[in-house]
């Protein structure tokens, strides 16, 4: 059911893990729902330099929080809060139709930690 | 290496089976109720796959009727067994845990007028019996528990429950798919009314079932159409498929006692070194009263159909309790309704062993599902936090 661009996304996934004092953090889901995702970003002058994540869910969650962290990469905050979740099912030319919702997750971490970097930002 | 550990979804079909089945397709390829010789040879041939059923599962050939499924069996007992006894009550009652063939035909008869009440299970998945004293009205008609349950393998006590209904004047169907060729079936000493069974369960063909209706009882048909299987069931015989049911009935029966034994020491070979090498693990369903084929385990911060994936691609295939692999938002009602915490539930998978497995390949498997597990967790946020919390204890 998944194509093979989602299963190596998934298998071999980008970015896993979490920045040492992020400028920018943000966890979304709930484990009930069998899906979390975090994300965190390095920043430099609104340029995301790094990124990574950690994401329990599945094959769709990983590989969309995979390829969401690769998409974000060296482009600006302000670009970056632009991701859509189907430009990330577009790179992955496409997800199962009861799978998009789990692509969700990685936009809105995404925008999540870019708030975050934004609010730590003011407070300095 | 591949290894099939998914029996409890189909198995193979058996090749003694499929070289009995072969003339079926091609040159016995009659009409079963056709009068000339080509109906003829075909019919005698249904006949003798009714008698292997029948004698397999300790019943008269005449309460054998061939469907196309169990799922078709399911529906046709609930349905036609509430619709001809409305008169007396609109009420039945189904286990929690039932196959969703049994959870939506009781959901279907719900939306058409009929009263259901889903019985709850202990945390093994044994249903309670003085839930079903209570849960029993005076319009009850009909109540349906499975034999043993497709997910965590728990064994159910039948007998008792139809101890209980027959006192009462109310209808027992017990969905027995999983359990052929697993458990010894005996129908008469069972008591139920009605009962099903799947051919591709017992290494027989897909599209194939029967559906046992004790002598005496009555129900409404399910299809309609031209007079086969004695005017209660409509559509042209599956001849072959049906020789392929009776064959691989006789034979899961005759190996019974051979495969369990082999199924079993692997199954609980497997279920020991996953416990003693892998933490976090919780093992579903009764430690010991279940079918010796099935193996349930919940793995803690990971979620299941990420870890049936990388199994899948280093050649294992398994099944998954979690949301994610159903297509809807809710994991395994089977374990919700054993208490299962949703995240665990989240995290769970079916192993399902058969005959043609191997030593090496569970070897393989806990190797791989080792690896699998860590790396799931790896990426996890939950298990970092647990791991934080034990640092820090």
């Amino acid at each position: 059911m998944y194509n093979q661009k989602v299963l190596d996304a998934f298998a071999n996934p980008k970015n896993v893990g979490v920045i040492e004092n992020a400028d920018g953090e943000g966890m979304v889901g709930n484990p009930t729902c069998g899906d979390i995702m975090k994300i965190t970003l390095k920043i430099d002058n609104d340029i995301i330099t790094d990124a990574k994540f950690q994401t329990y869910g599945c094959t769709a969650a990983i590989a969309t929080s995979s390829t969401a962290t690769e998409m974000i990469k060296g482009k600006s905050v302000d670009e970056a809060m632009k991701l859509t979740n189907s430009e990330v099912v577009e790179y992955l030319e496409g997800l199962p139709p009861q799978k998009i919702h789990c692509s969700v997750l990685a936009e809105e971490a995404i925008k999540k930690a870019i708030e975050n970097y934004r609010e730590k930002k003011k407070a300095k | 290496m591949r290894v099939y550990l998914d029996h409890a979804a189909t198995t193979p079909l058996d090749e003694e089976v499929l070289q009995k089945m072969m003339p079926y397709f091609t040159e016995k390829f009659g009409n079963t109720h056709s009068q000339h010789s080509y109906g003829k040879e075909t019919a005698i041939a249904v006949d003798k796959a009714r008698k292997q059923v029948a004698d397999a599962l300790n019943c008269s050939p005449n309460e054998i009727y061939f469907t196309g499924s169990g799922t078709e069996s399911d529906n046709w007992a609930i349905k036609g067994a509430a619709f001809a006894r409305r008169d007396k009550g609109k009420h039945i009652i189904v286990s929690a845990i039932e196959h969703h063939a049994i959870i939506n035909s009781a959901k279907w008869l719900s939306n058409n007028g009929f009263d259901v009440t889903y019985l709850p299970v202990d945390k093994y998945g044994v249903i309670k019996l003085d839930e079903l004293k209570k849960a029993i009205r005076p319009d009850t008609v009909l109540v349906s528990v499975m034999l043993a349950n497709n997910e965590v393998g728990t064994i159910e006590p039948i007998k008792e429950v139809v101890e209980i209904c027959h006192a009462k004047g109310i209808l027992v169907h017990s969905d027995c798919v999983q359990a052929v060729g697993a458990v010894e079936i005996d129908l008469k000493d069972l008591g139920v009314d009605l009962a099903s069974v799947s051919a591709h369960k017992f290494y027989g063909p897909k599209g194939v079932g029967a559906l046992y209706i004790k002598n005496g009882i009555k129900i409404d048909k399910l299809i309609v159409g031209g007079g086969q299987e004695r005017m209660q069931r409509g559509g042209t015989t599956n001849t072959p498929a049906i020789v392929g049911m009776g064959e691989a009935i006789e034979k899961a029966v005759r190996e019974m006692q051979k495969n369990n034994a082999y199924i079993k020491e692997l199954r609980d070979y497997f279920v020991k070194r996953v416990t003693e090498e892998i933490h976090y693990v919780t093992y579903n369903g009764h430690p010991t009263d279940r079918l010796p084929s099935n193996a349930n385990f919940s793995f803690e911060f990971i979620e299941g159909e990420g870890i049936l994936m990388l199994l899948d691609l280093g050649g294992v295939a398994v099944s998954s309790g979690s949301a994610c692999s159903s297509g809807t938002l809710d994991p395994s009602h089977v374990l919700l309704a054993m208490g299962v915490d949703i995240v665990l539930a989240h995290g769970s998978l079916r192993f399902s062993f058969g005959k043609h497995n191997t030593k090496e390949e569970i070897d393989y498997t806990v190797d791989l599902l080792k690896k699998t597990v860590e790396r799931l967790r790896k990426m996890s946020p939950l298990f970092t936090l647990k791991e934080g919390e034990i640092k820090n204890v």
